[in-house]
């Protein structure tokens, strides 16, 4: 078969260079997820660009030197070892598990990113398709099966929202949205 | 005149016979001689390899081979390492478990690579296979040490057990004392992983110490470095260890027990871990380097003037694994001290600066192929190449059968002579006519393509980011790659042209993997009506491709042939191409 060299295919070439970011390595998992993210909070001042890229009537934006994703091609475990040990708010406030009861898959979710816990909540919500109850301090989730919920440092689970934002990023080690009868334990009221 | 019928002899002598052959390939081979052998072979094999957990059900695979001690299974496609693959994708390895369980009661090893295990299937695993003897999980995820613990305390025959490179939710040390005392047939064990601070050291000794036949022991790098005579102690008889931390305050007694352990461990051969590296203790290991043939740094923090002392120390070393603080220098050094090297992978220490931080050129990586005649196996990055130094490379050393090449700024062009790179890399395949596997990285057209499609005839799998300029590209590959099992692909200008004209190549491959390119969602389409055998899977997070115009090109596609048909474990961004209709299947 006879091929055209002038196909000139630059125009629709997508990248996934996410201008702007000046994180470090361990931030590169992240990328995928807030692509996910930014359907759901339109209204995100950063990486506008990166929805953008993705309407194939627009111009792709160009790659930065930023980082782009994947790229160099190392491993995650290896790259963390390159860094140095970092401060305790800086390593628990990081990335932290994600599991729903039901769900056969773990999603990973970068605390930092967030501001306060409607932002938190708001993405969880998006990536396990599901909505949490009404919140208050007395009754804990009011009117959904779903329960958010966090291991702390102590190995004590928690319902989220019960802390003060700050104190939650720098002790949460991982999320658990438990589902139903399991969650009664803990203050929910279904 | 009378035909001599193939199956005059009894089955069992062709059992015997099939018994001694082991590799796949053969197998398979046996099995199509005639339907007598093909039945005789299904019921004594014993092995299993499946390239791809979605290649075959565990149904299909259960029906024809009856009676499987071993079985071996790779999940998520190669640049899931890199987070190309969003969580959630797949590679689910409980629905095989699940099924094994009561199919194969007799199951003795699984090794997995990139799939999802949870601690249920770990569960089941302690509870279904009585005689369970091996499990590798390397770059699995979604289990914690909980898993493990069942594990322990149920596998009373567990030979081997390694986490390599998975992601493990680490609750504690307390799983290993799961292990009942009375359990000794402990082999080969790999926590290297696990990343909580908590070891439970007690335990971990007293096992090494029971368990008489540890060949293989790699720690974590929560164990401390003085903990590592007190282990060394116990299992002398060690051949490959993995030390956790080496670095700490220096201390004559440390040092002086370190330096005794080493050297009463006569049969160590592989030494890896070395993070937080105190050069110091470096030399505690010298007696034992002398012997060494394989040796991980690439997490030791060692400059340049310490390798070199080391590496004089290391003739026989046949594998070695660093960072990229050897430098050019260190390199050199390298090359004249260890003239049975194998292996060699030099890894960036600071992939993300600008500007490079070591001296690390091509000339090491030229120095090292020049001087070592048994170097086969090459990962290297860097900052800067040449076509020259490529071409040198390629001459005088034809034997090459694993080359990957990393210039960590893409597009790089050649510093010397700012061409593209397509006639080094021409060189490499037209030279190296071994070459099984081959990353190509810099400045690239078509016309590296051109070469491989002709030459890499041996090519089973190639990887290629940023590279190339038109379909014509994609096309020399698909069309010319006799042996090509597994292509990836990421950010190149190839689109619908060369993968539809060639599509009929991809039912004899793997796998082919493409992100950020230019294959519309119509030729996905496409694909996936005429090729019933590929599962064509389209992978958008942002939103269900049907929702843009057939001529959008998608974000990330993975085709795979397969005799189990589209996969329903699938997350909503991922749909795969179905041949019923228009309409995907997700």
């Amino acid at each position: 078969m006879v091929f055209e060299k002038d196909l000139n295919l630059d125009a629709t070439e997508l990248r996934l260079g996410l201008p702007g970011t000046s994180e470090e390595s361990g931030k590169q998992a992240s990328t995928t997820l807030r692509i996910g993210n930014k359907r759901a909070l339109p209204d995100m001042n950063e990486d506008s660009s990166v929805a953008a890229s993705k309407q194939c009537d627009q111009e792709t934006a160009p790659p930065t030197k930023a980082q782009v994703v994947g790229w160099p091609p190392i491993r995650s475990y290896r790259k963390n070892s390159l860094q140095t040990k970092k401060t305790e708010a800086e390593t628990s406030g990081m990335y932290v598990k994600v599991s729903m009861d039901g769900a056969p898959y773990l999603r990973k979710v970068d605390l930092k990113n967030y501001k306060g816990y409607p932002e938190v909540l708001k993405a969880l919500e998006d990536m396990f398709k599901f909505k949490v109850g009404k919140y208050s301090e007395r009754e804990g989730y009011n009117g959904s099966e779903f329960l958010p919920t966090y291991e702390d440092k102590d190995g004590d689970w928690m319902l989220v929202g019960d802390v003060p934002w700050e104190m939650f990023v720098n002790s949460c080690k991982r999320l658990r949205i438990m589902k139903g009868t399991e969650a009664r334990g803990l203050g929910c009221v279904v | 005149m009378q035909k001599k019928m193939a199956f005059s002899l009894p089955d069992e002598v062709l059992e015997h016979v099939f018994s001694f052959i082991q590799s796949d390939k053969d197998r398979n081979a046996v099995s199509m001689v005639c339907k007598p052998w093909y039945e005789i072979e299904r019921w004594c094999r014993r092995k299993i390899f499946i390239g791809n957990c979605y290649a075959v059900s565990p149904r299909i695979v259960i029906r024809r081979f009856p009676e499987v001690r071993s079985i071996e299974l790779k999940g998520k496609p190669h640049f899931a390492d890199f987070n190309l693959v969003p969580d959630g994708w797949g590679g689910y390895v409980l629905p095989w478990i699940a099924e094994m369980a009561g199919a194969y009661p007799w199951l003795e090893e699984i090794r997995l690579k990139r799939m999802v295990v949870t601690d249920e299937c770990l569960e089941l695993i302690a509870k279904s296979f009585k005689n369970f003897k091996v499990l590798v999980l390397f770059s699995c995820e979604g289990f914690s040490t909980d898993g493990l613990a069942a594990i322990a305390a149920s596998c009373t025959n567990l030979r081997e057990l390694d986490l390599r490179e998975s992601d493990v939710d680490d609750l504690g040390g307390h799983w290993l004392s799961h292990f009942p005392e009375t359990y000794t047939s402990l082999v080969s064990l790999n926590i290297s992983c696990l990343g909580s601070d908590e070891v439970s050291l007690s335990a971990l000794e007293r096992l090494v110490g029971r368990c008489t036949n540890l060949r293989t022991l790699r720690l974590n790098r929560a164990v401390p470095l003085d903990k590592i005579a007190n282990i060394l102690g116990r299992a002398p008889q060690l051949v490959d260890f993995g030390t956790g931390t080496y670095g700490a305050d220096l201390q004559l007694e440390v040092f002086s027990n370190l330096a005794g352990a080493f050297s009463s461990c006569k049969e160590l051969r592989s030494l890896s871990g070395f993070w937080d590296v105190v050069p110091a203790y470096l030399p505690a290991i010298y007696p034992a380097f002398s012997r060494l043939t394989s040796l991980n740094l690439s997490y030791a923090t060692i400059q340049s003037p310490d390798l070199i002392k080391l590496l004089r120390h290391c003739p026989s070393l046949q594998r070695l694994l660093v960072l990229d603080y050897i430098e050019d220098s260190g390199l050199e050094a390298l090359a004249s001290s260890c003239k049975d090297l194998e292996e060699l992978r030099v890894f960036p220490s600071d992939p993300f600066g600008v500007e490079p931080n070591v001296s690390l050129t091509e000339q090491g990586l030229v120095s090292v192929c020049l001087a070592c005649p048994k170097l086969q196996s090459v990962l290297y990055f860097c900052r800067r190449m040449s076509n020259m130094a490529l071409v040198t490379i390629a001459q005088n050393r034809p034997n090459l059968t694993r080359f990957r090449l990393c210039i960590i700024e893409p597009r790089t062009a050649d510093y010397l002579t700012l061409e593209p790179l397509d006639v080094g890399f021409g060189a490499i395949v037209e030279h190296c006519k071994d070459l099984r596997r081959l990353s190509l990285s810099g400045l690239l057209t078509d016309r590296v393509f051109e070469y491989i499609g002709r030459y890499a005839k041996k090519l089973e799998m190639l990887s290629v980011a940023f590279a190339g300029e038109s379909d014509l590209g994609l096309h020399h590959v698909l069309s010319g790659c006799e042996s090509l099992r597994k292509l990836e692909i990421r950010d190149c200008p190839f689109g619908d042209k060369a993968l539809l004209a060639n599509a009929a190549k991809l039912e004899t491959m793997r796998s082919l993997w493409m992100s950020s390119c230019s294959v519309s969602f119509g030729a996905c389409k496409l694909l996936g009506q005429k090729m019933p055998r590929l599962n064509v899977e389209v992978i958008d997070e942002s939103g269900p491709p049907d929702s843009r115009p057939d001529s959008c090109p998608v974000d990330k596609l993975y085709i795979y042939r397969s005799v189990a048909g589209p996969r329903f474990d699938m997350p909503p961004f991922v749909c795969t191409m179905d041949e019923d209709s228009a309409l995907p299947v997700s």
